[in-house]
């Protein structure tokens, strides 16, 4: 397989890379934004659970 | 917030929203239910006249023709019962092919030619790689090939 | 009756605790299962060559966004009926996922529909519907939250969430009812799919994968939402996290 030609998506780089980059992005931020919230409770959540035992 | 601000807020954004989406529901099945008139439409008078509407049907084999400078270019679009001859001048989209869909938006003239100012690509739902239509090709030449 | 107990918090909170390592691992093993056949595996398409690459986002995006609705939709109507808390919590937790996937589809719709059709946007009735999808996810994710009441603003977005449905069929049958610019649909059809197998493969495998990944992303957000709602119950401080 050629890297360049396969970079280049037959010129039409900018649309092709682009959609996958957008892809990466919104989902990204679908699973990120939704994880850190939960990590931070059930940090807490153990923390008050140890304190408390 | 405040809870009679965040009403307040709550009633104009629901007012925006409906408005909107009223908006555009009557932008598009008002004027633009039919995205475009076919060839047919157009000699039965269906379509407007002197107004900008667009035309939609597949570009007739051998029949584009780009002029001398290169951006002119000239094509009959057809669908299969009725031709309509469009002139446009510009930069023609990568699916813009003799026998494939095409949707062009213009004004028709006096001499029943179609001037376009822009020309869309209509796609049809068949995907497949090169080699798949290659071979249905010679399917269909085989096939084609004892009838004669 | 069994639904019933696991859609109480209590039950439901520890069973998508133990599912969600499952739909996560099987989501990023589709996603690079998808994504390796779909930009190293599938041939270019015989008319629009490598473009074709942006429709394993954009179409299995587009269903989501669909799918999606759906689900809120059939959870809103339980809810209403049935008066099952659960049904707002797993409703509220899918509204922001669903309005990213019609974003998705509407951003690479329109990347794809520039080099192909010749422009980013046209106003055809596919197009329309989809957008005024993404206002219905939007329209129901600003009355859910600018009533204060949980009862009363999930039972205002229940409701708008079944007006909302009309427009489903309507996204799906517009490239029949109208002339469209859009193209017909090329896999939910009567004849079978228009697609050749090497494209259609890889398409289907992320449209499972997007699944997988809003079902792992509706777990997270629902054991979130049930630790928001209910920090002070017993069961919580006996059970942990």
């Amino acid at each position: 397989m050629n890297w360049a030609e396969f970079f280049n998506m037959g010129g039409h780089a900018f649309n092709v890379w682009g959609s996958y980059i957008l892809a990466f992005v919104i989902l990204g931020l679908n699973i990120w934004l939704p994880l850190r919230k939960y990590r931070a409770q059930q940090r807490k959540i153990r923390q008050q659970h140890e304190t408390a035992s | 917030m405040k809870p009679r601000h965040k009403k307040i807020s709550f009633i104009a954004l629901a007012v925006f929203g409906l408005s909107a989406v009223t908006l555009l529901i009557l932008n598009t099945f008002s004027s633009n239910i039919v995205f475009f008139h076919s060839p047919t439409d157009i000699s039965e008078g269906k379509a407007p006249i002197n107004q900008t509407f667009r035309l939609g049907g597949m570009v007739k084999d051998n029949s584009v023709k780009h002029n001398k400078d290169g951006l002119k270019v000239s094509f009959t679009v057809t669908d299969t019962i009725k031709d309509i001859n469009v002139t446009y001048k510009g930069i023609l989209p990568d699916l813009f092919r003799e026998g494939q869909g095409v949707v062009v938006q213009g004004k028709l003239l006096q001499t029943g030619e179609f001037k376009a100012d822009q020309v869309l690509a209509k796609h049809d739902e068949n995907y497949m790689p090169p080699e798949a239509k290659a071979a249905m090709e010679q399917a269909a030449r085989t096939l084609l090939l004892p009838k004669k | 009756m069994i639904f019933q107990k696991y859609a109480a918090p209590k039950y439901f909170y520890p069973l998508a605790g133990k599912c969600l390592p499952w739909f996560g691992t099987l989501a990023i093993l589709t996603i690079c299962a998808g994504l390796y056949l779909g930009l190293f595996v599938a041939p270019p398409d015989y008319q629009q060559g490598e473009t074709v690459r942006i429709m394993f986002i954009h179409v299995p995006a587009a269903w989501m966004s669909m799918f999606i609705y759906a689900m809120m939709a059939g959870a809103a109507a339980i809810g209403l009926v049935w008066k099952i808390k659960l049904t707002d919590t797993f409703i509220t937790a899918s509204a922001a996922i669903g309005a990213s996937f019609t974003l998705l589809a509407l951003l690479t719709g329109s990347l794809w529909g520039k080099p192909m059709w010749g422009a980013w946007w046209v106003w055809d009735a596919r197009l329309t519907s989809e957008l005024i999808l993404l206002f219905l996810y939007l329209g129901f994710m600003s009355l859910h939250s600018a009533i204060d009441d949980p009862r009363r603003a999930s039972r205002a977005g229940a409701i708008l969430l079944l007006i909302g449905v009309i427009n489903l069929p309507v996204i799906h049958y517009s490239v029949e009812w109208w002339n469209t610019l859009h193209q017909p649909t090329s896999v939910a059809r009567i004849d079978g799919p228009r697609i050749h197998s090497s494209i259609l493969t890889p398409l289907l495998i992320m449209a499972v994968a997007f699944k997988l990944f809003y079902v792992s992303v509706v777990l997270i957000r629902m054991r979130s939402s049930i630790l928001d709602n209910e920090a002070d119950s017993r069961w919580l401080q006996e059970q942990g996290a």
